[in-house]
């Protein structure tokens, strides 16, 4: 074994929960819901593969060399695994760990450190720079230059699958939610907890709860009308939403990535800024923050502030939870047009969250919508954070078979319920859809067809 | 690792993507779903047609290399381990179902098909094949023919052994034979087919299948059983069988089975019972229910506090597909599950439930047991860690043990599992010395240069111990 790979074996002997990869007992019921493994058939690009592979590194019998990183990050974390996981491995928190420790000691490859450094460290957890970029983006997008630029054959010099994501970008705005409600005339007032400040919505008739909206940081930018949208469904429910301006991005991309400790800085964050908001729920409108937000509680267990960690993590639920278990029920227009919808599971919304009922609830609730079960809506449509930037390869793959199973549906309209699984989607729509098919985020499509009360 | 000019050979067979010899694919394919057991072998190769499989055991026997044949890796003898090195050939590419026909009632398949899609397909024909081992969502019909299998509907339908009625293989020396066929009867020679099913890949590599379908009973209905003690539920059996009833599945599991795969599946099981029996018939509506009515009777004559009939087929399948899990939810108590699969005569299974018991207590190792009770065939699952090497030593001491029993009680060391590398020291006390040296000679016939699968089925015996108390 090099040295440098054994200074890796023992950063792995540290920091891989040992006892979590004994749990593992290979009886392989992982297999068949793991993505990567249907795509290859290979062992090694299954959950029970990498455990072994991982397990193999800390006994010393394997180097962590490229061909052991390639598969770490080959997986795309949905977490499929973990449900159908009889002896409860909690596998994502071993890729996460693995994760970590790759990327802060093996040389990152030149494109992935510059994603990392860009998205991960200089983007993400600002939201003004968010913001900026959203109004960049808007006017990109808005005055005609997407189109000139695209005529012109600049963006050639981009590798095939970000052309393919330039296309797709919903039209993106600088605003962010808060100021989206004002101006649309959302009733609204001020208020402020210790210095921090918030936005607050009173809810449409009587009040059953308040709950706390996470707007999340690219849904806020790129998906600013599905937060408003989230916003009026909430208040339509009975809720008094409440938007604290402090709150960060949630740090999901950051931990999958093995940015473990910007990850727990920016969780840490979020925790006192809702702890200040005095809420009795956290709503999030995508799968992939909300479980990342759900699992503070294990982040930042040896954290200072353990205990409002795991107290902020017990409120966390997905609007989806909060309108069907906890609201008043929606009232559906009757004369909303026929449609056959489908629906695409978000991964961790499912598989961490474990949300699976509410969503299809909402949509079999609809007068008009006549949904069909998606075969195969528990796989990962391929999204699966920045996996379809730093894999496009394998995502293209999956994305192929989960177009032919909604081909096999025959919907005009594929649900998602998190920004990544939409874009992704509405990708797969765009390359091999039938025309006239669109893919929307459950709220934006409950938003068109609920009977709003508050006008 | 072998020797370049080898390993030009085989990737010329299949191309460069279908050989694997890279460290982290190597340890890929080190193990299966057998706890503490693992071994490096050093190559793998995914052939997609019997013609590669010929070519592939042709360069192999030329140059006298371990060869074994892989599915999905779920046994849990030890199976696919490559104990001696040598070449891993994984069948994942060869998985077709070559065809359902209707009119003959069989199904062709190739090896790598995965068992439970191939349920799924022939069940959408309207047919029905019974054989179901606990791992159907991964295992392969390969696999399960090379070792055996069993499953839950094994006392009223059987076995994989008698379902498959023709096979292609592949020799030791690369030529391809064709047993059996679309045939109920067939006695021309020697019975090959029934030879090669459950030869662990040790005499032939099986790369097609013909295997005998039956029609889908019309009406299916389950029940749960529950009792305040394991003898009572263990009685029960045996009461039905003698009865004269014969339930499609009868299946037993003690208190600490249940409460994990309760965890786990989260379907209402009795977690307060000392043990529970799942019991499902099926048939024309009106014998089922005649039948569970009577085996209702029973089992509230032997003890049962309560009896729970499932309102739905669905209900009953849900409570079979939970009971699936509950090797690998045993280990939600103790990393390490190692399970075994003695089997005895019906009419044994309480003395065997409570011989276990007993020696559980005598060497201080936590046993939990279920099974496939109606044939007899129980899964005494040891939790243990496998760090502990004290524990570990126990533990393997009361497995010997339990053997012994179950051959005392007229059983056998495995009802379905298959010898495979952990159980071969114990196969001369199942089979005898003369057993043994017979079937020997069989894989000397079938494999002179022993390079199928080496180091399974056959080990030097293990002296029984006895301990004086």
């Amino acid at each position: 074994m090099t040295a440098q790979h054994e200074k890796l074996a023992d950063q792995f002997r540290l920091s891989l929960d040992a006892d979590e990869l004994e749990n593992c007992m290979r009886c392989g019921f992982c297999l068949p819901a793991c993505p990567t493994f249907v795509e290859t058939g290979l062992e090694a690009a299954s959950p029970r593969g990498r455990i072994a592979l991982m397990k193999a590194v800390v006994h010393g019998a394997l180097q962590p060399d490229d061909g052991f990183a390639a598969q770490m990050d080959l997986c795309l974390g949905c977490r499929a695994c973990e449900p159908a996981c009889p002896s409860d491995v909690r596998y994502g928190r071993l890729i996460e760990q693995t994760r970590d420790v790759l990327a802060s000691h093996a040389p990152q490859s030149g494109r992935s450190e510059l994603l990392r450094a860009v998205f991960l460290r200089g983007l993400f957890p600002h939201t003004r720079r968010m913001r900026m970029l959203g109004r960049l983006l808007g006017m990109y997008q808005g005055i005609g230059l997407a189109d000139r630029v695209r005529a012109s054959g600049l963006l050639r010099v981009l590798p095939r699958h970000m052309q393919d994501m330039e296309r797709i970008l919903p039209r993106a705005t600088g605003r962010g939610v808060a100021q989206a409600c004002r101006q649309a005339g959302i009733p609204n007032r001020t208020e402020r907890s210790g210095g921090a400040q918030m936005l607050v919505l009173p809810p449409v008739g009587e009040r059953v709860g308040r709950v706390g909206l996470f707007r999340g940081c690219i849904m806020d930018v790129l998906f600013t009308e599905t937060n408003v949208n989230t916003v009026r469904l909430l208040r339509e429910s009975g809720f008094e939403v409440v938007i604290p301006e402090a709150q960060v991005c949630c740090g999901a991309l950051h931990g999958h990535a093995g940015e473990l400790a910007g990850a727990r800085e920016l969780a840490q964050r979020n925790v006192a800024v809702f702890a200040a908001a005095q809420v009795d729920y956290v709503a999030t409108n995508a799968g992939g923050c909300g479980a990342f937000l759900k699992e503070y509680d294990h982040l930042l267990q040896q954290a200072p502030h353990a205990s409002e960690a795991s107290e902020f993590a017990g409120r966390v639920l997905d609007v989806s939870e909060l309108l069907v278990d906890h609201g008043r029920p929606l009232e559906m227009r009757a004369d909303a047009e026929m449609e056959t919808v489908t629906y695409q599971d978000s991964c961790h919304l499912r598989n961490v969250m474990g949300v699976k009922r509410q969503p299809r609830a909402l949509l079999e609730s609809m007068p008009g919508v006549t949904y069909c079960e998606l075969p195969g809506a528990d796989h990962c449509c391929g999204s699966a954070g920045i996996y379809n930037l730093t894999q496009p390869g394998m995502a293209s793959d999956i994305l192929t078979h989960k177009m032919d199973d909604v081909r096999a549906t025959g919907a005009q309209v594929v649900v998602t319920t998190n920004p990544g699984c939409q874009l992704q989607m509405r990708l797969g729509v765009e390359r091999e859809g039938d025309p006239g098919q669109s893919a929307v985020h459950l709220v934006d499509l409950l938003a068109q067809r609920v009977a709003f009360h508050d006008s | 690792m072998f020797d370049p000019s080898i390993r030009e050979e085989l990737v010329s067979i299949v191309g460069p993507k279908h050989f694997l010899d890279d460290a982290t694919n190597l340890m890929s394919y080190s193990y299966d779903a057998t706890p503490v057991v693992q071994s490096l072998p050093d190559g793998v190769i995914f052939p997609a047609t019997t013609e590669d499989v010929a070519k592939i055991v042709r360069v192999c026997a030329s140059h006298a290399i371990p060869i074994v044949a892989r599915g999905a890796g779920s046994n849990l003898c030890g199976g696919t381990v490559p104990v001696a090195g040598g070449l891993v050939i994984a069948m994942g590419r060869m998985n077709r179902l070559i065809e359902i026909d209707q009119e003959n009632l069989t199904a062709t398949i190739q090896p790598g098909l995965n068992t439970k899609e191939f349920h799924t397909r022939v069940e959408q024909a309207g047919l029905f094949y019974p054989p179901d081992p606990s791992s159907m969502v991964i295992c392969t019909m390969g696999g399960n023919i090379a070792l055996g299998a069993g499953g839950l509907r094994g006392l009223k339908y059987g076995t994989t052994k008698d379902y498959v009625l023709g096979l292609e293989a592949v020799l030791a020396n690369g030529e391809v034979i064709r047993t059996g066929g679309k045939l109920v009867k067939d006695v021309a020679g020697y019975d090959l087919t029934r030879l090669l099913v459950g030869s662990a890949g040790t005499l032939a590599i099986i790369t097609e299948a013909t295997v005998k379908l039956i029609p889908q009973a019309p009406f299916r209905r389950a029940l749960i059983a529950m009792y305040r003690s394991l003898d009572e539920a263990a009685r029960t059996v045996s009461r039905i069988v003698a009865a004269k009833i014969t339930p499609c599945t009868l299946e037993f599991m003690d208190q600490a089975t249940t409460r994990v795969v309760e965890n786990f599946a989260h379907i209402g099981l009795p977690v307060d019972a000392r043990a529970i029996l799942a019991i499902e018939q099926d048939g024309e509506e009106a014998s089922v229910q005649r039948d569970l009515a009577a085996i209702e009777e029973i089992c509230r004559e032997q003890g049962a506090f309560a009896v729970r009939v499932a309102k739905t087929p669905e209900e009953g399948a849900q409570v079979m597909e939970a009971r699936r899990s509950a090797l690998s939810a045993l280990a939600r108590l103790r990393p390490t599950t190692i399970l075994e699969d003695a089997t005895v005569p019906r009419s044994e299974v309480a003395a065997m439930v409570l011989e276990i018991e007993r020696i559980a207590a005598k060497f201080d190792v936590r046993i939990s047991t279920f099974g496939h009770a109606g044939d007899g065939n129980l899964h005494p699952t040891a939790t243990t860690d496998a760090r502990d090497a004290d524990e570990l030593h126990r533990v393997e001491q009361a497995f010997e043990e339990i053997f012994w029993t179950a051959v005392e009680l007229g059983g056998t060391i495995t009802g379905e599992h298959g010898v495979g590398l952990v159980k071969a020291p114990y196969l001369e006390w199942k089979v005898g010395h003369a057993g043994v040296e017979i079937m020997q000679g069989i894989k000397r016939a079938f494999d002179p240069q022993n390079i199928l699968n080496p180091g399974k089925i056959f080990a030097e015996t293990r002296k029984r111990v006895v301990v004086q108390q």
